[in-house]
């Protein structure tokens, strides 16, 4: 499986995976004279649940970064559905089709759940600025087709119960999961999740887990996830890349990356000399 | 589905004369497709907006429903095992089975995988409607075991994708099915449903049993619509009446309220939108008929009073003054006796300010009658409710009398007692206290149990409620004191009553449940589970800081506030001469919640007096012996089956005893 056919594989549990659907060509990236991405190609195909981990430090945000567009290389190239990607503002980037949820949730804390989610519907609203101050026109048409899409979402996620409560008032596992619903809001082709599990308990994060799963099984989303715990990586992830120093140091499925050496060294701590 | 709201009888089925009246549930559907056909039979809420089908749309539904059945082999006689929360469909389900001539078996849909497989494989049911992946999962765990199942039948398909579908369908699929095989298949489907009569089995019920493996209780088609007939008229239920479905399919009551009675007068089941939003959807639909078990009421009690706490000084003041008002005159003005005008104006002026908005906000403004039963309610709760304006009252009932036994009229309510005999029913207490009764609801049998049948209902119909009580002089009203078997003797002779006692205890926010012993004993001591959030909310306002339930439980002041309680508790049952003796003299505070996942409670939150007592036996004895702590390790189940093991060194406090009856009490 090290390289699958450019119209997709097949995974072990007979989901079939689309042809490649973003690719990063050598990417580097510095902030002054520190290398925080040295020279890393892979891709991300359609359907699939990609992964990408790293101990501290090894440079995974910032190439979630670089994915979302928030930074833009140096060096290398991003492809994104089979053309080059030009640096790109992060809001071009979210009318593309890529849309993320944030290591540090950054809801609205103030507003409701509802309405939050509301928010990630925004690229995919037609009516203008006026229109929709005065709910006037199609606005009115339109934001009620909006919110049944939401409220698919709100159904999908189990978060009925808290739909008028405003955000802050929220544990920490339902912020999280609001702001998944939020991401998913906009029907991205590709979503990126920095840190889904981050700060959960067992019970959270097998949650959050079965709506990572489900997510892409009933939407047919494509998930890039950074992850710090390993086991969940490796009950989710169809493909893994490894990082560590902003180097790749392994790249494949959760079994093969298990038992590569270099990333075996990478996290049980061998002396770098 | 616009042709069959203008002609429904075509396609519905046979029913019967007016002589006989509707001698099915079918039947019933049938009629109300034609009579009611208009009016919502069914809402529930989904995706933010409550969806509802008119009782025209829901029989053309439950018959495609039906018809899909057919189509995947259903038999008459066949069981038909319904998981899952309490959603339209899965209602429809169990009407449809009816209509193919099968019975169907509600299950508890909380219930771990070993318990559902007892039933399963006792009932052998041959198709399985669950309601969601989480159900599946349970019945694909089990089913090497269950060689009987056939077909898994689920309605929310999420997360199954990848399931093996070779024995599994999604409703609507099946739904679909039916409809299509409607033309070859409807002549064989009417012939079912004009087969069933009033002695056909209506419903398989297990009841949860605090002792032993559950019993398949057998009511028939003339238990049920007796009894919904017989209580819809004692309370005046009719079409336009609505309740919310929100307690467990597999209970009974549930089965009565959202398929007897709804069936019977035509009025609409509203499904919440999931468990956790039953309060919201409360308030959105505001019932006009509505039952609860008691602790439903003590919880919404003890979050009206926190947020009172909470409240500005002039709305606690109003507050304060007009439940003052209230609770003098409401139940009387609510009664109907004679109160007056000064005090009828000062509780119309409390509507307005307070008690009208609070309804609201309960989602009581509608509520004409209101039921409360399972267990004892406490007097405060109870009066709070009626002092509302809300007309709650109490009944008595079991799985074994299609629920009602007794039931309060409009204007007799009280909180000691559970009313006269239900229309039909009639009672006879036993010498020694145990009250029997026979009615037209009273059950067929126990499924495959011809011994337990035998040892319940006598030849002549009579049943064993296993409850001891009397009847009040003067008012005819039946009051329960105990469980017949849990009523016993101290080493002195004395009665030993533990459930009179749990339950004054339990009328205290502070405490969630206890457990008296002293059965044989000389004196009584008791287990106690506190109240996470009453006594959670009380130690954040006195400072009090903790980290588990486990350190909550054990801290000094609440101790102290338990023992404070308990001292009440035992004074007021010095007051009985006759209960003298079941006064607590130590106690200890639990460290976990008493749970049914742990075998502890029934699935209905009855605690299981025997399982208690095995488990905890070094607690009792510590509390027997003069040990002043214990340290125990406990065994837990998780949610999802896994076991795990609690430590934990428990403190044991001596309680204040009221001298009295024939001998000094306290050391």
């Amino acid at each position: 499986m090290n390289a699958p056919s450019p119209d997709g594989y097949t995974t072990a549990d007979g989901r079939s995976i689309g042809p490649v659907l973003m690719e990063m060509k050598n990417i580097t990236l510095r902030f002054g004279g520190v290398k925080a991405i040295t020279d890393i190609s892979f891709d991300i195909r359609e359907g699939e649940i990609r992964a990408i981990i790293g101990p501290n430090g090894a440079g995974k945000s910032s190439m979630l970064n670089v994915i979302s567009g928030f930074y833009v290389p140096q060096e290398g190239e991003v492809w994104f559905r089979g053309a080059r990607r030009p640096a790109m503002k992060p809001f071009q980037v979210a009318r593309q089709g890529i849309a993320r949820t944030f290591q540090n949730i950054a809801l609205f804390e103030g507003m409701s759940v509802l309405d939050n989610i509301m928010t990630g519907r925004l690229t995919l609203m037609k009516s203008g600025l006026m229109a929709q101050a005065l709910w006037w026109g199609r606005a009115e048409a339109e934001e009620t087709a909006h919110r049944a899409e939401v409220e698919r979402i709100i159904d999908f996620l189990e978060i009925q119960h808290i739909r008028k409560t405003p955000v802050g008032r929220l544990p920490y596992g339902l912020k999280k999961r609001v702001e998944l619903a939020r991401a998913l809001a906009a029907e991205p082709k590709l979503l990126l999740l920095d840190e889904p599990m981050a700060g959960m308990n067992v019970e959270e994060k097998e949650d959050m887990s079965r709506f990572i799963l489900d997510v892409n099984d009933e939407f047919g989303t494509t998930i890039a996830l950074i992850e710090h715990d390993m086991g969940v990586v490796m009950d989710l992830s169809d493909r893994v890349v490894v990082m560590d120093y902003g180097k790749k140091i392994g790249d494949g499925t959760p079994d093969e990356v298990r038992s590569n050496q270099a990333v075996i060294d990478a996290y049980l701590g061998v002396a770098h000399d | 589905m616009t042709d069959a709201v203008a002609q429904p009888a075509p396609d519905s089925g046979p029913v019967l004369g007016p002589a006989t009246g509707p001698a099915s549930i079918p039947a019933l559907l049938a009629r109300n497709a034609a009579r009611h056909g208009a009016k919502p039979a069914w809402r529930e809420k989904e995706f933010g907006i409550w969806q509802s089908w008119t009782w025209a749309e829901a029989a053309v539904e439950i018959r495609a429903m039906a018809l899909g059945f057919l189509a995947r082999g259903l038999e008459p006689g066949d069981y038909v095992a319904i998981i899952g929360r309490n959603r339209p469909q899965l209602y429809w389900s169990m009407i449809a089975a009816q209509m193919c001539g099968a019975v169907p078996v509600p299950l508890y849909q909380d219930a771990v995988a070993e318990e559902m497989a007892y039933v399963l494989d006792h009932c052998g049911a041959r198709f399985v409607i669950a309601g969601d992946q989480e159900q599946v999962d349970k019945v694909l765990e089990i089913q090497d075991r269950l060689p009987a199942v056939e077909r898994i039948v689920y309605l929310d398909g999420r997360g199954m994708r990848k399931y093996d579908h070779a024995r599994m369908d999604a409703l609507a699929a099946l739904v679909a099915d039916g409809r299509a095989a409607s033309p070859e298949r409807g002549a064989e489907l009417d012939a079912r449903i004009a087969a069933l009569g009033p002695d056909s089995t209506c419903v398989m019920l297990y009841t949860s049993g605090t002792t032993g493996k559950p019993k398949g209780v057998v009511l028939s088609n003339r238990n049920i619509i007796e009894t919904a007939r017989n209580s819809s008229e004692f309370d005046g239920l009719r079409a336009g009446d609505e309740v919310l479905a929100y307690l467990p399919m597999a209970w009974v009551g549930d089965f009565i309220f959202s398929i007897g009675q709804a069936l019977w007068t035509g009025f609409c089941v509203n499904c919440p939108e999931s468990p956790d939003t039953m309060m919201t959807d409360l308030r959105e639909i505001g019932p006009t008929y509505f039952f609860a078990p008691p602790r439903v009421f003590e919880g919404q009690l003890t979050n009206v009073m926190i947020r009172m706490e909470d409240a500005g000084r002039l709305k606690q003041w109003l507050f304060h003054r007009f439940m003052a008002t209230a609770r003098r005159v409401g139940p009387a003005i609510l009664d109907g006796r004679p109160v007056a005008l000064s005090d009828r104006l000062a509780y119309a002026l409390g509507d307005l300010l307070v008690y009208g908005p609070l309804k609201n906000t309960l989602g009581y403004s509608r509520i004409r009658v209101g039921y409360t039963a399972g267990e004892a309610i406490g007097p405060e709760i109870f009066d709070f409710y009626r002092a509302l304006g809300i007309n709650l009252k109490q009944l008595y009932g079991q799985t074994e009398a299609s629920v009602f036994i007794t039931q309060q009229p409009d204007g007799e309510v009280r909180s000691d007692t559970v009313g006269v005999p239900s229309p039909g029913v009639e009672l006879r207490i036993a010498d020694n206290g145990e009250v029997f009764y026979r009615s037209p609801g009273t059950f067929v049998e126990y499924y495959k149990n011809a011994e337990s049948t035998a040892a319940t209902k006598d030849a002549e119909g009579w049943v064993a409620t296993g409850d001891a009580g009397f009847f009040e002089e003067g008012t005819g009203h039946l009051r329960i004191i105990d469980r017949a078997k849990d009523v016993g003797k101290m080493a002195d002779g004395r009665l030993f009553a533990p459930k009179y006692v749990e339950n004054k205890l339990k009328f205290y926010p502070a405490i969630l449940e206890a457990v008296v012993f002293g059965n044989g004993r000389d004196r009584c001591t008791a287990f106690v589970n506190i109240d996470l959030a009453a006594v959670g909310n009380w130690a954040e306002r006195n400072n009090i800081a903790y980290s588990s339930y486990q350190e909550l439980s054990q801290h000094p002041d609440v101790r102290g506030m338990i023992k404070a309680h308990i001292a009440e508790v035992n004074a007021s049952i010095a007051a009985d001469p006759m209960l003298a003796g079941c006064q607590i003299h130590r106690f200890l505070i639990l460290h976990k919640e008493l749970d049914a996942d742990d075998g502890e409670m029934t699935r209905t939150r009855k605690v299981r007096r025997r399982v208690i007592e095995e488990k905890y036996v070094d607690l009792i004895d510590a509390l027997y012996g003069g040990v002043a702590s214990i340290q125990t390790e406990t065994e837990v189940t998780y949610e999802d089956g896994r076991k795990g093991h609690i430590r934990a060194t428990l403190v044991i406090e001596e309680a204040a005893v009221v001298a009295g009856g024939q001998r000094m009490a306290a050391e």
